[in-house]
C-alpha cells in the first residue's frame, strides 16, 4: 500500500466540507473587534466607556485565567473539555471588551497592551474572580456566582446604547448561560452527592461569599454610564441573581452561607483597582513572558 | 500477565454449540475481511490476539493524548498574546478530546476507560515518550506543534484506514484537528521568526531540543521492533517504522529551511539516489532510557495524571452518587422530578427575566 | 479518602453513553462516539462539548449504551442468533501483557 493512496483517501476525508463553523478555529482568533464601527456613541465620556471595558473585561480575563488553572486538573476528562470551553469563552469576550476599551478612550491601546502591560493598580475586575482556586467545589462556587452575576448584567447590556456592547453582550448571553447550567449542575450534584461533597460545596461557598456584596456595588463609571444608558447598574440585578442561588441552592440541599462580606480598603475595591494579594501573582505570571521580551517581538 | 473482567455478564470466549459458523470459517472471514480492506467492526468475530493488540494499541495513542496536554497546557496563563493564548487553550483542549474519542474507541473492545487509566497510572502502559521532554519556553509550543503534530500526523494518517472501523473513524476526526494544530505551531514560529533576534534564538533552541525526539516518535528502526509484522498483516499498521520516519524527514526538511531554522544534525543531507534525505544516527540509548521511565519528566507526567485522577475520586463519586438518588440507578424517561424541577425552574426564570434568546424582557 | 484510590471504584464509575448527532444539513443522526456521564443531563451536555462543539442549530441524542440493542452487521457471528443483542458483548476476560511493546 502505498502511501499516495494512503494519504490521498485520508486527506480527501479529512478536507471533505471543511465545517467553518467550527467554534475552535473560526473567527475569534483574528482582531476581535475587525469589521466593526467603534465610534464611541455622542454624550458618551470616551474614559468612562473605556474603564467600564476594562471592568468586564478584566473580570472575563482574569475568571478565565483561574479555569485555565484546571487544566489537566479537572476531575475527569469530559470536564478537563467543559471547563477549557467556558475559559475560551470567556477569554473570547475578555478579548472583544479590552479591544472596545482601547477605541474608546482614544489611546489606541490594544487588547494585548491592556492585557499585558497593565500594573495591578491598573485592573478593574471584582476580587471574586481573582481568588486563588481551592479544589474543585470552590470552583463551582465560585464560577456559579460569577457566571449567574454576568449572565443578569449581560441580558440587560444587550439593550446598551453603545452598539458594541450590545453585540458583545448578545454573544456573552448565550455563553454564560451556558456556563451558569454547567457550574449549577455541579453545585447540584456535590451538595446532593454524598456526605463529603456536600461538605466540601457548603466549605466552597463559604469560602466565596464574603466576595458576592461587591458585585453589586456600582463603581461611579457605571453609574455615569447607566444613566447615559450604556451600561448597566450591577445593583439592579441583586435580586435576580438572589433569586436564582436561592433556587439552585434548595435543589442543591445547601445553606446560603451567614458570613459578613469582605470589606473594601478605605472604601475601594476591585472596581478602583483595590485587590487582593493574589492579584499580583497572578498578573506576574500572566505578563512574565510578554513583558521580557516586549520590545519589538512578534506573536 | 494481568486478566480484567470487565462488569458485563459473563460470555464465554468461545462456544462449541450455537454456533453459525466453524472457528476456521470465522478467522477465514476474519482474514478475507482484512484483505479487501473492509473495516472489522465491534460486533465482528475476531482473533484474540487482534482485540488485545488494538486495546494496547489505542489505549496508549489515548494515553498519548492526555499525557500530551501537560507540556502544553504549562504555558496557557503564560501565552505572550492573547490570541495565542486562545489558540494554545484550543488546542490543549482539542487533544482531552481526541483522547476521549479513542478511549471511546478501546471500550467498543470490551475495555474500560478507569481501568485503562489505572494502567497508565500505575506504569503497565505507555504513552508517547515524547511527552517525557520538558516546555522550557514558549518557542516549545510551536515547535511541538510543528514537529511533534507533524509526526503525529505521519504515523496517524495511515491509521485512518486501519482495519478496526472505530479506531479508523476516530483517526479520521483526530486528523482533521491536528492539522489545524500543527499549522498554528508553524504560524507561531514564524511570526517569531520575524520578530527579536531573542525569539530567533529561542525557535532554534527549541528546535535544538526537539528533533531528534521527535524522530524517536516513529519507534525503534524496524529490524528491532518484531511486533511489526503481525500488525502490518492485520492492518493495524500501514507502514513500517523507518519508512514513517524518513517520510517524516523529506516533509520536515524543506520546512526548516522555509523558516530558516537549521536541524541539528550534521549527516542530514539529500541523497539523490535514494530519492530521499540520509540522516544521522539516532541515539536509541537515549530512547530506551526515556521509554523505561528514566526521562527528565516521566515521573512528574505520571504524577500530574494520577493527582488529577485520584484528587478527583469524589468528585466522580459524588456525582453518581446524585444520579442514583435521583434516578434509583436508571437514568431513564422516569427521572425523579426534582432534577426535572430545579433545572425547569431555573431555565423558566431565565426565560421570564430575559425572553427567550436572552434579550431584556 | 476513598481507599485504594488506585484501584477501580465502581461506586464512583459513570455509565457509558452513546452519542448520535444530527448536523444542521443532515437528515438523521449519526453515530459519533461515546463518553461517559453521571447521567442524561450531563450526558447531553459533555456530547454537545465534546461532539459538536457547540455548534448552533445541531440535535443530539445521547443513549445509555447498555440500552441500545443492536444487530450484528456481519452475519458470521457465532456468538448471537441473528435476532440482535447488546452492543459490547464481549468475551469478558482479556489479558493485557504487562511488558508492552515500543510505540
Amino acid at each position: 500500500m502505498s502511501f499516495d493512496s494512503d494519504y490521498a483517501g485520508a486527506y480527501e476525508a479529512i478536507t471533505e466540507e471543511h465545517d467553518d463553523t467550527r467554534w475552535a478555529f473560526g473567527t475569534g482568533f483574528s482582531d476581535p473587534l475587525a469589521g466593526v464601527d467603534t465610534t464611541v456613541p455622542p454624550d458618551v465620556d470616551g474614559a468612562d466607556l473605556a474603564a467600564y471595558c476594562q471592568m468586564l473585561g478584566d473580570d472575563a480575563l482574569i475568571m478565565s485565567h483561574r479555569l485555565q488553572e484546571w487544566c489537566t486538573r479537572a476531575p475527569e476528562l469530559e470536564d478537563e473539555v467543559a471547563v477549557a470551553n467556558i475559559g475560551l469563552d470567556l477569554l473570547g469576550q475578555a478579548r472583544f471588551l479590552l479591544a472596545r476599551a482601547g477605541t474608546a478612550d482614544g489611546t489606541g491601546r490594544g487588547e494585548d497592551d491592556l492585557a499585558f502591560l497593565r500594573g495591578e493598580l491598573e485592573f478593574r475586575n471584582v476580587r471574586l474572580a481573582e481568588l486563588v482556586n481551592g479544589d474543585f467545589a470552590h470552583t463551582m462556587a465560585r464560577l456559579l456566582v460569577f457566571t449567574t452575576w454576568r449572565l443578569a448584567l449581560l441580558a440587560h447590556l444587550v439593550d446598551s446604547n453603545d452598539p458594541v456592547l450590545a453585540a458583545i453582550a448578545d454573544k456573552g448571553v448565550k455563553e454564560l448561560t451556558y456556563h451558569r447550567d454547567y457550574a449549577a449542575r455541579w453545585v447540584i450534584r456535590l451538595g446532593d452527592g454524598t456526605a463529603y461533597s456536600r461538605e466540601r460545596m457548603q466549605a466552597g461557598l463559604a469560602a466565596v461569599w464574603p466576595y458576592l456584596d461587591e458585585l453589586f456595588r456600582p463603581h461611579e463609571v457605571e453609574l455615569r454610564l447607566a444613566a447615559a444608558g450604556v451600561a448597566v447598574d450591577p445593583s439592579t440585578v441583586r435580586e435576580e441573581f438572589d433569586a436564582v442561588l436561592a433556587e439552585v441552592l434548595a435543589a442543591a440541599t445547601l445553606d446560603a452561607p451567614e458570613v459578613a462580606p469582605l470589606p473594601g480598603v478605605a472604601g475601594r475595591y476591585g472596581r478602583h483597582g483595590v485587590h487582593t494579594e493574589a492579584m499580583g501573582y497572578l498578573l506576574a505570571e500572566l505578563q512574565s513572558v510578554r513583558r521580557v521580551h516586549h520590545e519589538g517581538a512578534r506573536w | 500477565m494481568t486478566t480484567v473482567r470487565s462488569d458485563d455478564v459473563e460470555f464465554p470466549h468461545s462456544r462449541e454449540h450455537d454456533v453459525t459458523s466453524s472457528p476456521n470459517e470465522l478467522q477465514r472471514h476474519f482474514e478475507r475481511t482484512i484483505e479487501h480492506d473492509h473495516r472489522i467492526e465491534p460486533r465482528d468475530w475476531m482473533p484474540d490476539g487482534y482485540r488485545k493488540t488494538m486495546v494496547r494499541q489505542i489505549a496508549q495513542h489515548a494515553h498519548s493524548e492526555i499525557i500530551g496536554m501537560q507540556p502544553e497546557g504549562n504555558w496557557i496563563t503564560r501565552a505572550p498574546s492573547l490570541r495565542r493564548k486562545a489558540i494554545l487553550l484550543a488546542k490543549v483542549q482539542d487533544e482531552a478530546g481526541h483522547g476521549l474519542y479513542l478511549y471511546s474507541a478501546a471500550e467498543t473492545l470490551g475495555a474500560d476507560r478507569e481501568d485503562l487509566t489505572v494502567r497508565l497510572i500505575e506504569g503497565r502502559q505507555k504513552y508517547s515518550s515524547i511527552f517525557n521532554y520538558p516546555t522550557l519556553t514558549f518557542a516549545d509550543v510551536g515547535v511541538i506543534g510543528w514537529l511533534v503534530d507533524g509526526a503525529a500526523i505521519c504515523n496517524q494518517v495511515p491509521l485512518c484506514r486501519s482495519s478496526y472501523g472505530p479506531y479508523a473513524r476516530a483517526m479520521i476526526r483526530i486528523c482533521k484537528e491536528e492539522s489545524f494544530h500543527q499549522r498554528q505551531g508553524y504560524e507561531l514560529l514564524m511570526t517569531m521568526m520575524r520578530g527579536t533576534e531573542a525569539q530567533r534564538r529561542m525557535v532554534q533552541d527549541a528546535t535544538d531540543r526537539w528533533w531528534w525526539p521527535s524522530l524517536m516518535m516513529f519507534g525503534p528502526p524496524d529490524v528491532e521492533s518484531p511486533n511489526t509484522a503481525q500488525s502490518m498483516a492485520w492492518k493495524v499498521k500501514r507502514h513500517t517504522n523507518d519508512e514513517l520516519r524518513q517520510r517524516f524527514v523529506d516533509m520536515t526538511v524543506p520546512q526548516a529551511q522555509a523558516l530558516g531554522v537549521t536541524l541539528p544534525d550534521p549527516d542530514l543531507r539529500w541523497n539523490p539516489e535514494r530519492g530521499h534525505y540520509d540522516f544521522g544516527e539516532i541515539d536509541w540509548a537515549e530512547f530506551k532510557q526515556i521509554i523505561s521511565g528514566n526521562g527528565p519528566c516521566n515521573a512528574q507526567r505520571v504524577a500530574a495524571r494520577r493527582a488529577a485522577h485520584e484528587g478527583g475520586e469524589w468528585v466522580r463519586e459524588a456525582a453518581a452518587a446524585y444520579a442514583a438518588k435521583h434516578t434509583g440507578g436508571r437514568t431513564g424517561p422516569d427521572r425523579h422530578k426534582s432534577t426535572y424541577a430545579a433545572s425547569a425552574a431555573v431555565q423558566d426564570r431565565h426565560k421570564s427575566t430575559y425572553g427567550d434568546s436572552g434579550s431584556a424582557a | 479518602m476513598s481507599g485504594d484510590a488506585a484501584a477501580v471504584s465502581p461506586r464512583s464509575q459513570w455509565p457509558l453513553y452513546e452519542v448520535f448527532v444530527r448536523g444542521k444539513r443532515g437528515l438523521n443522526h449519526v453515530h459519533v462516539g461515546s463518553l461517559h456521564a453521571p447521567d442524561d443531563e450531563m450526558a447531553l451536555r459533555h456530547a454537545r462539548d465534546l461532539y459538536t462543539r457547540r455548534n448552533e442549530g445541531v440535535s443530539i441524542w445521547v443513549v445509555r449504551a447498555e440500552y441500545i440493542t443492536a444487530s450484528s452487521p456481519d452475519e458470521k457471528d457465532p456468538f448471537f442468533a441473528p435476532s440482535g443483542d447488546k452492543v459490547y458483548r464481549h468475551p469478558t476476560f482479556y489479558e493485557i501483557p504487562d511488558n508492552v511493546p515500543h510505540m
